[in-house]
């Protein structure tokens, strides 16, 4: 296959940046879209030119780690996946392919395609966690029996991988998507159901005041998110929080 | 309580926009209800409900609380779009997004701002008519056999003033009183006669049509509004089980097709028909 | 200099509650006063960062990822495993300490085996108290499965994505450390060399990704738990960031290193397809609790399913060689990882190879899907002769256990696995070799602990499924943190360690000079040429079979690239930017200087044991014949200024407790 790439190219945090046009050809539609990247880096690098900066790491959908906003959707046209799991069989020859870094006040661009998302962290520092030791002297694995209904709903809920699509593909940057998942595992569970006040508060507050955007169910995050998280856990989420607020 | 500061935070806004929003719904039933008299009632059901609507206690909290619900509905939306469009800085050279949402649910701050204006001009064209300004009473023809038609006042207190009484001087119209001439004894309340307003406001022969396709053209944003408002204001309520949502979502575009189309029906109906 | 293990005297299932019983402890207000760097923060990482922290250390963590949530633990599927004895089938500690030196071919230390088998039963309380949620049955208690090399079933698992909520608890409770400001987090940051002040390791030198800021940090001690090195063959199951840049630093300033040659192929991987590959992905093992394994009976099947003129589902039953099964009928389709591997490398050198470049073998479900299906139908009061219905029944329970890596599976071929047999490979996916750890996890340089995957220590010459999990959490949750008390207590006095030691400026210039002479390099070749042609030779020479002769090839050729690297990169950019390129080509440099030494020690190995399989060494009927006479040691390499002259040194290893047997999985 031949295609026309337009990528978003940006030397630097502070240096403005545009979209260049590159041109590739022989592209094998068995080719994962990062392994075409990898082609086109080294023909840069070949030529001389500077190459294309991208996050990936463990290019097999878990990390989190790659982002890219292909042809106006977050991870590419395809559903379920992230950006390395993108094959170029999505793509017919002559393709024209826009590729975008993940685009939010909270997630500025550090390098053409790479951007900072420590404000996800930020978030968990808040209260994304169960205050436990790790001593190990806690009860029995057994102790608690957990309705497989809810376990398996929790499980559903962390599978989070916490990439940021649902932010970059959210009209609204919003990062309702990704709160709500941590939110819920912990609210699904009892051993988190301790502090669920204090966690729904302080996370909600924290991702506020980090510049993410509202929430207004379009329901855009559910369709793209790779790890098919629910809109469920958003109104979970907006439950414990109204359950916190009056409390 | 001090964390979540109920107005401040992202979510609280959710709520507020939520419960304004099924309120405005709840009103928007009992306007549909009053306003389809001028199909299935005749003038005086109109001009009665009209006068009721108007005075009635109640309802005047209920209308005070409507215009507080829009007011803070479009203030709060204005809001959140504004710290939205904050949010992303610099946008995409290319957006996919009806990949995977839809039209309505990206364009509520637009199809509510429509919808602002629309209600707006209807309180201008109506309400502030009714309001503010001298409204021709409401008069029925009487006729008696043999005679020529009686042309008289109808009252609240039910009783029939001949518009000739008022023509000759024997009893003084102020507002919508009627008065002994020449003295404070009031003998009765006029209705202020909105249903001929209303249709002569759809029948204008030169503006009348645009005023029609204005109003069914308001109707389709409001349905579009709808589709989306409805079953979102359940889910920032935090209201979604898999179990129900069909049916939410059912209701939702029930009543976003429905109350609006029977809305749009009544000025066609007035343009065409009557 | 002699490695002293220090294990702990005193009967196998006391040594450690005695030992921990009598070492020193750091009071909580001194603990204020210490501080401890730890590199890394996958499983082992980040439970050890968060658990120091709670102890009240001040802990720096540093990543080169983005965010430590993303470190390649979360790439693990499987499970984890644990003595707990849920099922009643007869597990215990002994069982799971003795499976896995067996598993590990006796190359393993047994003391620290068995301390990893006692400790894993604290491992799932505590994942649980976290909030990991663990696949369960109806009655709400924790369900298990079972894995590669053992008859009992005590995995612990979370779909397919037990390493990801594994990992994603340890960094939850680094979380809240953070929030605490115990740990300070330094994300896409890269350690780049270790700083040793008088023979102890005080700090490291690392290099900002961001803005490529070489920094200095100090500390009372440096724990590295930076994972294993597979990627030295380019292609592997690896994340594309992993690398042995950490461990390989500190070898080169004292640590020593391991048993290089142990290497995990793991043989349920998806096969390459062409030259544009990057990566493999695994599909995980517990897909053999329900997969056969098979290839064709006939050549002239094998040639046409090559030619694409044949699909396997035209393959008859008679004519199908589940050849795992007919070599190794008590273990079948679960036989170890190693023994899976070269199983399916020799069908395919045979000739019965599937896939078009005739290395793959068949992973069927078929059978799984009518099995589960008959009895769901007997369950559901269903009738169990109606073939579609069984197979809708049995589809649905398959999907409900391995739905995930079907997905992935059909993603990546873009075939549905359902209908048409998985088609995998063995890739290389573990590490078992590392840097040398006594039992304390202390490496030869004093204050330098290593963990997890970086060590050596507990899988001997070959993992078994669901222990690589067990063992990061193990020694980052339970072990270190009270080992490194005991050193530690000796340094309540000393206070913060300068950074402006002329050790430190030392180190920092080192680095600077590696940094320049390869943004200088007005060479010809990116960085992934040179690590394709180290992958390649590393694949084809010291690979999953083993000669003398390649080997002695490989270090000479690995040696000439080396050479070839230096004189002829090319790295584009800045060393002041992001710079994706340098970072790639830091850490090649130190793959070339591994792959010598580990083809070396691959070399001096003259036995078959576990993953490392040498061609002259081996029964008739092809198994791995171990030689417990000669090689029953750890063979740890210490550096001397070039990789072939590493000296040996040797760690005899000594069993109390278990009798050397010749593993068999027949």
């Amino acid at each position: 296959m031949n295609l026309t790439l337009k990528i978003w190219r940006q030397k630097n945090a502070k240096e403005k940046g545009q979209m260049v046009d590159y041109k590739i050809s022989n592209v094998s539609p068995d080719m994962s879209f990062l392994e075409m990247l990898d082609v086109l880096n080294n023909e840069l690098i070949e030529k001389g030119d500077d190459p294309v900066a991208f996050d990936h790491d463990c290019r097999e959908g878990i990390c989190g780690m790659c982002s890219l906003f292909i042809n106006g959707e977050a991870h590419g046209p395809d559903r379920g996946i992230t950006t390395c799991q993108l094959h170029m069989r999505m793509f017919k020859d002559g393709d024209t392919i826009y590729i975008e870094p993940f685009r939010a006040k909270a997630f500025p661009v550090i390098k053409d395609l790479v951007v900072d998302r420590t404000a996800f962290d930020k978030i968990q520092h808040a209260g994304g966690f169960v205050s436990v030791n790790t001593s190990g002297n806690t009860q029995d694995a057994n102790a608690i029996p957990i309705p497989k209904h809810d376990a398996d709903r929790a499980f559903d809920a962390a599978t989070c991988i916490g990439c940021g699509a649902c932010v970059a593909t959210c009209k609204n940057s919003s990062a309702m998507l990704f709160v709500s998942a941590k939110v819920s595992q912990f609210a699904l569970l009892p051993q988190g159901k301790v502090e669920a006040a204090e966690r729904v508060l302080n996370m909600v507050n924290e991702m506020d005041a980090l510049g993410f955007g509202n929430c207004t169910n379009t329901g855009a995050c559910e369709v793209e998110c790779p790890k098919g998280i629910s809109l469920e856990n958003i109104a979970r989420m907006n439950r414990e929080y109204l359950k916190a607020s009056l409390k | 309580m001090a964390k979540s500061a109920l107005l401040k935070s992202s979510l609280a806004k959710k709520y507020w926009m939520a419960l304004t929003g099924l309120f405005l719904c709840l009103f928007l039933v009992g306007h549909l209800a009053g306003n389809l008299q001028l199909i299935f009632g005749d003038a005086s059901a109109f001009n009665e409900y009209a006068l009721f609507m108007t005075t009635n206690p109640a309802v005047k909290v209920l209308s005070y609380v409507t215009y507080i619900s829009i007011l803070f509905h479009a203030i709060d939306g204005i809001v959140l779009t504004i710290q939205n469009k904050k949010a992303r800085p610099i946008g995409y050279a290319k957006n996919n997004a009806a990949a995977n949402s839809s039209f309505s649910s990206r364009n509520m701050a637009v199809l509510g701002t429509l919808l602002l204006v629309f209600i707006v001009t209807h309180m201008v064209n109506f309400w502030a008519k009714m309001h503010f300004t001298q409204m021709p009473l409401q008069t029925i023809e009487v006729k008696m056999e043999g005679q020529k038609p009686l042309i008289v006042y109808k009252t609240v207190q039910e009783q029939y003033i001949p518009v000739e009484a008022v023509d000759r001087g024997q009893v003084e119209l102020k507002g919508t009183k009627f008065y002994q001439f020449g003295t404070d004894l009031k003998v009765a309340d006029g209705y202020k006669d909105l249903h001929k307003i209303t249709i002569e406001f759809f029948k204008d022969p030169s503006y009348g049509i645009f005023y029609t396709i204005g109003y069914v053209l308001a109707m389709i944003v409001l349905g579009f509004h709808l589709s989306h408002g409805f079953a979102s204001a359940f889910q920032s309520l935090g209201i979604n089980n898999p179990r129900y949502n069909g049916v939410v979502k059912g209701i939702g575009y029930l009543f976003a097709y429905l109350v609006p189309a029977l809305f749009a029906i009544i000025p066609l109906y007035i343009y065409f028909i009557k | 200099m002699k490695l002293d293990s220090k294990i702990p005297n005193g009967p196998l299932d006391k040594k450690w509650s005695d030992y921990k019983n009598h070492i020193k402890l750091v009071n909580p207000a001194n603990k204020r006063n210490i501080d401890v760097i730890v590199v890394g923060t996958g499983l082992a990482g980040g439970s050890a960062a968060a658990t120091l922290a709670e102890l009240g250390y001040n802990v720096k963590a540093f990543c080169y990822q983005d965010s430590p949530r993303r470190a390649h633990s979360i790439a693990a599927q499987g499970g984890i495993n644990a003595s707990k004895n849920y099922q009643g089938d007869g597990d215990s500690v002994y069982r799971l300490f003795y499976d896995t030196v067996k598993g590990g071919d006796y190359r393993a230390r047994e003391a620290n085996v068995y301390r990893l088998a006692e400790v894993s039963e604290n491992i799932i309380d505590q994942c649980v108290a976290q909030g990991v949620p663990f696949a369960r049955e109806y009655g709400g208690l924790l369900d298990n499965r079972s894995f590669g090399g053992v008859q009992v079933s005590r995995t612990f698992y979370a779909k397919g994505q037990t390493g990801q909520q594994l990992l994603l608890g340890a960094y939850s409770a680094m979380n809240r450390q953070i929030g605490r400001g115990k740990i300070k987090m330094y994300n896409r940051h890269e350690m780049l060399d270790i700083v040793l002040v008088d023979g102890k390791a005080r700090g490291i030198i690392a290099r900002n990704l961001i803005n490529g800021e070489i920094e200095r940090h100090s500390a009372h001690a440096v724990v590295i738990c930076t994972g294993g090195y597979g990627n030295v063959f380019f292609l592997s199951t690896n994340a594309m960031g992993s690398n042995v840049t950490a461990a390989w630093k500190a070898h080169k300033r004292g640590a020593y290193f391991a048993n290089p040659c142990y290497t995990q192929i793991h043989p349920t991987c998806i096969p390459v397809t062409g030259d544009h590959q990057s990566k493999l992905t695994l599909m995980s093992e517990s897909l053999r609790n329900d997969g056969r394994i098979w290839v064709p009976k006939k050549m002239e099947d094998a040639i046409a399913i090559r030619e694409g003129k044949l699909k396997p589902t035209q393959i008859a039953e008679e004519d199908r060689d589940y050849y795992l099964e007919r070599r190794y009928p008590s273990f079948g389709n679960l036989v170890p990882r190693d023994v899976a591997s070269r199983a399916a490398k020799e069908r395919c050198d045979a000739g019965y190879g599937v896939n078009s470049t005739g290395e793959a073998v068949y992973l069927d479900f078929a059978s799984a899907i009518e099995r589960y299906g008959k009895e769901q139908a007997r369950i559901q009061h269903l009738d169990e002769n109606d073939a579609k219905l069984v197979y809708k029944l049995g589809k649905d329970v398959v999907e409900n256990k391995y739905g995930n890596l079907f997905q992935m599976y059909e993603k990546i071929v873009d075939e549905d696995p359902y209908t048409t047999p998985m088609m995998i490979y063995p890739a290389v996916h573990y590490t078992m070799g590392g840097l040398w750890v006594d039992y304390n996890l202390m490496s030869t340089i004093e204050g330098c602990y290593i963990l997890g995957e970086a060590n050596f220590s507990d899988h001997g010459a070959n993992r078994l499924g669901a222990s690589a999990l067990m063992q990061g959490l193990a020694d980052g949750y339970f072990v270190l943190p009270y080992t490194i008390g005991d050193y530690l207590a000796n340094d309540i006095r000393t206070g913060a360690i300068p950074t402006d030691l002329p050790e430190f400026a030392a180190a920092e210039k080192n680095v600077r000079d590696i940094i320049d002479h390869l943004m200088n390099n007005k060479g010809t070749h990116s960085v992934d040429h040179f690590h394709k042609k180290l992958g390649k030779i590393m694949w084809d020479k010291v690979g999953m079979a083993r000669n003398a002769k390649g080997l002695t090839e490989a270090m000479d050729e690995i040696a000439e690239l080396r050479e070839d690297f230096y004189k002829n990169v090319k790295v584009s950019g800045t060393a002041e930017s992001f710079n994706q390129e340098l970072e790639k080509a830091l850490r090649v440099a130190d793959f070339l200087e591994l792959g010598e030494l580990f083809a070396k020690d691959a070399l001096h190995r003259e036995e078959s044991c576990g993953g490392h399989f040498r061609e002259e060494h081996q029964t008739e009927d092809g198994e791995a014949k171990r030689d417990d006479e000669n090689f029953a040691y750890v063979a740890a390499w210490e550096y001397k200024g070039n990789p072939r002259e590493a000296v040996l040194h040797k760690e005899d290893l000594v069993y109390e407790n278990i009798k050397l047997v010749t593993r068999s999985y027949k």
